[in-house]
Parts: structure tokens; sequence; C-alpha cells
């Protein structure tokens, strides 16, 4: 094994690179259980944001578009989603699960004419003074715009749920909605306002992928990066801070352990391929083991305000 | 259904006026209409002159009204100031909200602290920051449903003491409740509402006790007898039981025992999230105790599961009717089965034979005076009281050796009440142990031969009830270290 071949200024940077979808979809899924609802369609949304986001940055060979438009239809699906389950009281469960088949199916009919295409991605920045340093400067400060907005997008939320009173409201929603509604809240609207940015996050991450990180399509491309979204809204808590740990690690080993292959590691491929799955379930457990697990308590229960 | 019916009454400035009726009178129908939860569909409200037909809760406190829950609307996993927060229209910054949760709560004698998670208060103190949400927004009508089923006789005159004062500063308010003596210590005028409609008006000090329960039911209803039995041997004997809780916000039991004769209750009381539910479910077995912590009839049942302690004849009946004490979507018949089918011979090498069971959910149902379309009606669909005589009179049936039950006459009617407790005292009579585990003070002291009070998971001595007073329970209730007292800056 060649460890020399590894250089560990592309390696923070690739990190970087490749956690950024997980993060997105991660930390909008975080929103929509701490309203109480559990959107299992994370894997779908990501799937049709990716599909989408392509073909219109294809089409109009600009990026900035394809986000766009990805966020949109990423809320779109996670809509149908909250219309079923909010308004017609349909199981979450089993409208996520649907969720992810319909996004999954859907995407690979609306991709079939783009693969094997390239798509126009997204810039790199070139940030004066911070860029130019030294190893820091090529490490963190020499990435494209999702990777930061995806960052203060996790600051963002952390501080509306700990600052604002929307952000109470919305977890009092996901705590007691009984309670909420003889309060006199709308809890069908916050939950829908909740779910559809979750959907737009989950479009972005997936966008991220087809445009930025690959970028290319291919059938199926989000390999289950929406479940592990999911595990990581559940195993960090639900708490900011700790679903950015989470996605960093797993794009992290991720990273590494592509890394490792390339360099010959003399462990098996298939141990390999899964340590980013078993190392960021084990220390997302041991993180949750030690605190508080604070699941809002309304999760996945549906809500009718005649009850 | 109508849930109220051409109701009229008005409370005055600074007047404390009490709303009287049964279970499904229709009270809280009618708070609701003032809190603007529900819309009336005829009749007009009118508010210091002005026409007044809130559509929505914020409506209603704009207005000037505010509402203190029986079931308090409370989230567990946030702090006291941002309950409060979520309950005004416009909070001030968390700061300046926490000092003034400190002020009012001085102000009025109920101490609070407003950074404590919720999920850790006691009842009384909950219902300490329902009030102060309601006080932070000086109403000019404040509703109560129900203020004291949760709490000791000591908070309910710390209760008392806040509430006479705000009516002392011109603050009306419309007071909930059937506990009669309550009202007549507390309340300048009552109405009394049965079946939705109002039927009379008193002045509660002017009035006995058992004039107004006479207006509110309509009729006189059994009490129940006293009776002088003797108790036998020992059947249930609980020694030094210790068990952590069983979650976050549970209560761990702390070397409780007690025992429990033949012929026999033991009345349990105490402030409800003491160790009641924590308690029922070590008797019952739903948590295995330590080794040697549960006797029957000498014999160590502290290891064994539900089943195997029904089969031993010990059965329970616990507080949560929906979900706990029957499945909610199962009809009166497949209930019957979950707890019957061994002591009623429901089985023949695992199938289930359906006309018993049929048979003894009919018996239940005629025995016990359960109104429902049919034995096949899922157990959601009946109303609480009548639920309540089911899942009771399901475990009474089967002439268990011992029984607990849990707040067996939570919710339910006075008539239907007392029939529960009488069948209580006849299974005693017959030679049962019966452990009744209750947060209605006037039930214990019906049903009981002796008496303990639950506190933080400790049980007090189990005196005869004959020998005790209200002080002393109180006492009991409140545990070894005393309450905080209320001081009231008048």
């Amino acid at each position: 094994m060649d460890l020399s071949s590894i250089n560990p200024i592309l390696l923070v940077a690739s990190i970087m690179v490749s956690a950024t979808p997980i993060l997105l979809a991660a930390i909008g899924e975080m929103v929509v259980e701490k309203s109480g609802v559990l959107n299992l369609g994370v894997e779908g949304m990501m799937i049709t944001g990716a599909v989408v986001g392509f073909a219109v940055a294809v089409n109009s060979t600009s990026p900035a578009a394809g986000f766009l438009a990805a966020a949109v239809a990423g809320a779109l699906l996670s809509l149908a989603f909250g219309v079923l389950t909010q308004f017609l009281l349909s199981n979450q469960v089993a409208t996520g699960l649907g969720l992810t088949l319909v996004g999954l199916g859907m995407s690979s009919l609306i991709g079939k004419p783009y693969e094997g295409m390239k798509s126009p991605t997204l810039p790199k920045l070139d940030i004066p003074l911070l860029s130019d340093l030294p190893v820091v400067g090529r490490m963190l400060f020499s990435h494209d715009l999702m990777v930061y907005l995806s960052l203060v997008l996790v600051a963002l939320v952390w501080a509306f749920l700990k600052y604002t009173r929307a952000g109470l409201i919305l977890r009092a929603v996901g705590e007691s909605h009984d309670s909420a509604h003889a309060l006199g809240y709308k809890v069908v609207r916050i939950r829908l306002i909740a779910i559809l940015f979750g959907g737009a996050c989950a479009g972005l991450g997936g966008a991220y992928l087809s445009l930025v990180r690959v970028p290319q399509w291919t059938e199926g491309m989000t390999a289950g990066a929406g479940w592990i979204a999911l595990a990581i809204v559940v195993f960090a808590s639900w708490r900011a801070g700790r679903v950015a740990i989470g996605a960093y690690l797993f794009g992290g080993v991720t990273v590494l352990q592509l890394n490792l292959q390339a360099a010959g590691a003399d462990v098996p491929v298939a141990l390999l391929s899964a340590s980013p799955y078993l190392v960021t379930i084990i220390v997302l457990v041991i993180i949750s083991a030690l605190g508080a697990h604070g699941a809002p308590a309304s999760l996945g229960r549906p809500f009718h305000a005649s009850s | 259904m109508i849930a109220n019916d051409d109701v009229s009454f008005d409370i005055g400035r600074g007047e404390i006026h009490a709303l009287l009726g049964e279970n499904g009178a229709g009270k809280s129908t009618l708070v609701k209409m003032i809190y603007g939860l529900v819309a009336p569909d005829k009749g007009e409200m009118q508010l210091d002159g002005a026409r007044y037909a809130p559509t929505k809760p914020s409506e209603a406190r704009r207005a000037g009204i505010a509402m203190v829950f029986q079931h308090f609307s409370l989230f567990d996993a946030l702090n006291v100031a941002e309950n409060v927060a979520l309950g005004m229209e416009t909070p001030p910054p968390m700061s300046d909200l926490a000092r003034q949760i400190r002020e009012v709560s001085e102000t009025y004698g109920l101490p609070l602290d407003p950074g404590r998670t919720v999920g850790t208060l006691s009842a009384g103190e909950r219902q300490r920051v329902e009030i102060i949400r309601c006080l932070l927004q000086n109403p000019r009508l404040l509703i109560m449903d129900e203020p004291t089923s949760v709490l000791t006789p000591q908070e309910v005159e710390i209760l008392f003491e806040t509430l006479r004062k705000l009516k002392a500063e011109g603050t009306s308010i419309l007071y909930i409740s059937h506990k009669l003596e309550e009202i007549r210590t507390l309340c300048d005028n009552a109405t009394i509402l049965r079946l939705g409609k109002k039927v009379d008006t008193c002045i509660p000090s002017q009035s006995s006790a058992r004039q107004m329960a006479e207006m509110m039911v309509g009729s006189s209803f059994a009490t129940p007898e006293a009776r002088g039995g003797t108790a036998g041997e020992v059947l249930l004997a609980v020694r030094d039981l210790h068990l952590p809780a069983p979650g976050a916000f549970g209560t761990p039991l702390r070397g409780i025992s007690f025992e429990v004769r033949a012929g026999e209750v033991l009345g349990i009381g105490g402030v409800a999230g003491n160790g009641q539910d924590e308690l029922l479910s070590a008797l019952s077995g739903e948590r295995a105790a330590p080794a040697g912590s549960i006797m029957l009839d000498g014999k160590d049942i502290s290891r064994a599961g539900p089943v195997a302690r029904r089969g031993m004849g010990v059965l329970s009946g616990p507080e949560e009717r929906l979900g706990h004490a029957a499945a909610p979507d199962m009809s009166l018949i497949e209930n019957g089965v979950l707890t019957a089918a061994r002591s009623e011979g429901m089985l023949t090498r695992g199938f289930i034979s359906w006309t018993k069971a049929r048979t003894f959910a009919e018996e239940v149902i005629a025995h016990f005076d359960v109104r429902t379309p049919s034995p096949g009606t899922a157990a959601r669909a009946l109303s609480g009281g009548n639920l309540q005589k089911f899942v009771v009179g399901r475990e009474i049936l089967q002439s268990p050796q011992v029984l607990v039950l849990n707040q067996p006459t939570w919710g339910v009617d006075a008539a239907a009440a007392a029939f529960i407790r009488q069948s209580v005292l006849d299974l005693a009579a017959k030679g049962a142990a019966v452990v009744v585990i209750s947060q209605d003070l006037d039930e214990l002291m019906e049903v009981s031969d002796r008496f303990g009070a639950l506190n933080e998971g400790r049980l007090s001595q189990t005196p005869p009830v004959a020998s005790l007073n209200i002080e002393q329970i109180g006492l009991m209730m409140g545990g070894a270290h005393d309450m905080e007292v209320a001081h009231v800056d008048v």
C-alpha cells in the first residue's frame, strides 16, 4: 500500500464535496421531523432533484437554474406527500416509501435522454485572501457556492429552531399537536411548510450530486444517500450541529475508503465500501447513547383537528 | 348530538362563577365556545356589553379571556418559559419573559422556575405553568376547567388563595368542577348543567352539597353501603419494592411495602405522577420486580409475568382505558378475550371459542350496565364512562383473588362511579384483596379500609381510614418533605 499517494489537501477538499448532498437532505428532513412528520421519501425527492436539476441545467446551460428547478421539483413531490398525509391522513411510513419508489421510477424515465451527457457545473469560488492561504485555502476556501450555502443553512436552521418564535411553534407542533391545536396554532399548515422545506432541501442535495459531485446523470445515482440522510437525523438526536457532524463523517469515510482502495490497502474491498455506513452509525449511536434522545413526541402520528 | 341546548348565564366583574355538572353535561363544550375553539350554532355572547363572537382562541385571548385546560396543553420537552411563550400573542424576548414569570409567580404565591423542563414538573407545578401563562396576559375572564382534580389538599388551598386575590383585583373567573365542597367554599354563584341544558342556578354558600348534587344528577343515586367485614389472611404482601423509572419522565419506586388481607380494600392516594402507574405495572407483572418483593399468599410472584399472575388470580385494571386497559380498535368481545381467555375457559388447544367469548362480553355488559350498541362494537366507540365500566367489570367478573385498579372511576359519571365502587366493595366482601389507586380522595375514603399515599415513589404508612382526618391525609400525600407554602402578598 502506498499511503503517500493520498494527498491530504485534496482529501479534505473532496470530503466537503462528498458530504454536501447528504447534509442538505438531512437538514431538511430534520426540520420535517421536528414538526412531527416522518417523510421516508427523501431518497425519491433527492433523485428527482438530481434528474430535474440536470435536465434544466443542460437545457438552459445554467447550473443555478438547475438547482432552482431541483428545489422546486423536490418541493412539489413532497407536496404530494403532504396532501396525502396531512389532509387525507394516509399512513406516513407507507406514503413516504411510495414517494421513494415514485421518485426512482420517474427519474429514470425523465433521465433516459440525458444519459452520458455532461452538464455545466458550478464554478469554484475564488475568495480574495482566504482562497490564497497556503494549504487551508485549497482545503476549505476553494469550493463552489453550494458547499458554503449548505453550511450556512445548517446554522440558520439551528438558530431558527433555537431562537425564533416560528421555530418554537414548529417544535411545539412536533412535540404535541393536540396541545398546539388547543392553543390555536395551525398544525397542518405548519407541517406542510416544513414538508415543503424538506422536499426543497432534498432536491438541492440531489442536484448537487448530478451537477457537481459526479457530474453526470446515471440511473439510481443517489445510491441510498437519502436513506443515510434519514439515519443521520435519527442518530443525530434531531440536532442541527450533530446532523452536520454525521454528514461530514459519512462523506469523510466515503472519500477516505475510495482513496484507500486506490492506494491498494490490504483490506477487503467489500469491507472498505461498507465502512462509511458502519463508522457513521457507530459514531452517531455513541453520541446519541451519551445524551438524551429527544425524538419529537408526535413524530409520525397522524393529526386531525376533530380528535 | 346536542352538547348545549339553549344555555344562558352571566358573570359579573370580580365574580367567581361555578359551572357545575356531571361528565358529559356539556360544560367543556360551553367553555370551548367562549374560548373560540367551537362556534355556537345559535345565540350570542356579550363581553362588557359588546357582542363577542370569537372564531379562534387568539381572538378570545385578545379580548381578555384566558383558559386553564383540564388536560394541560403543555409540551413536555420544552421548558417553562417556552411553554408560556407559546400561549401568548406577542411574547417578549425570552430573558424578559423569564423575569416576568418570576415576578408573577412571586406575586401570586406560585413558585416556579422558568428554566425547568416541563416534563420534570409535578401535576401541581404544571398547572402553575398554565395559570401563569394566563396571568401574564392580564385576563378579564379566567376560565378554569376542573383545576383541582390533580392537586393535593394543600395545593388546592394555594390555588384558592391565588384565585381569591385575582377576584379582589377585579378578574372574573369561570370555575368548572363537579366537586361540590370546593364550589361551596370558593364560588359566588353557580349555574348547573345537565345533559346540555341549564337546569338551575344557586348561591353555593347558601346551598348544601346534597342539594347541589341532586340538581346536578337529577335523581338520587345509591351511595355505597358501609360495611364492617372482618379481614382474613394476608393475600398480597409487598416488601421493600424498588424499581427504577421506566423512562425519562417516569418515577422510580423507592422501597414500597404494604400488605392487603382477604376481604380488605387498600386505598392508595397521591398526586398524579408520583409512581401510580409504575406501582400498577409492578403489581400486574408488566415489569418484573426484584425477587422476594411481591408475595401472593406467601408465594413469591415478583418474577412472574402478567399472564402467569393472571393465572394465579392477580388481576389489574390500569388507568389509561384506551391503549392500556383496552385495545381501541378491537371489539368488546375481543377485548374480553384479551384478559379473560384463560380464566373463563375460552381456549381449547390454542383456539378461541367465540361463543364463550361473546357470552362473557354480554355478561359484563349486562351486569355492569355498559351502554353499547352490541358486544361487537369497537372499544374506541364507547364513551369513557361506559368503557371504564366494561374494563373494570371484565376483571371483577373473573372473581380475582387480588384485584389492583388504577383510577377506576376517572371520568365516569356519579351514578356509574357509585356502581363501580359498590362492585369493588362486593368483591372484597367475597374475600378478595383489592388495591385501589386513585386521585379522588372522596372515593378512597368511601371504599377503603386502610389508606396510604404515594409521594415520589415512596408509600406512606397505611393506617385504617377511620383514624385519619383530612390534614393528616394531606401531609401523607405531601410526603416527608413539606409542600412549598404559599406566600401571598395582599
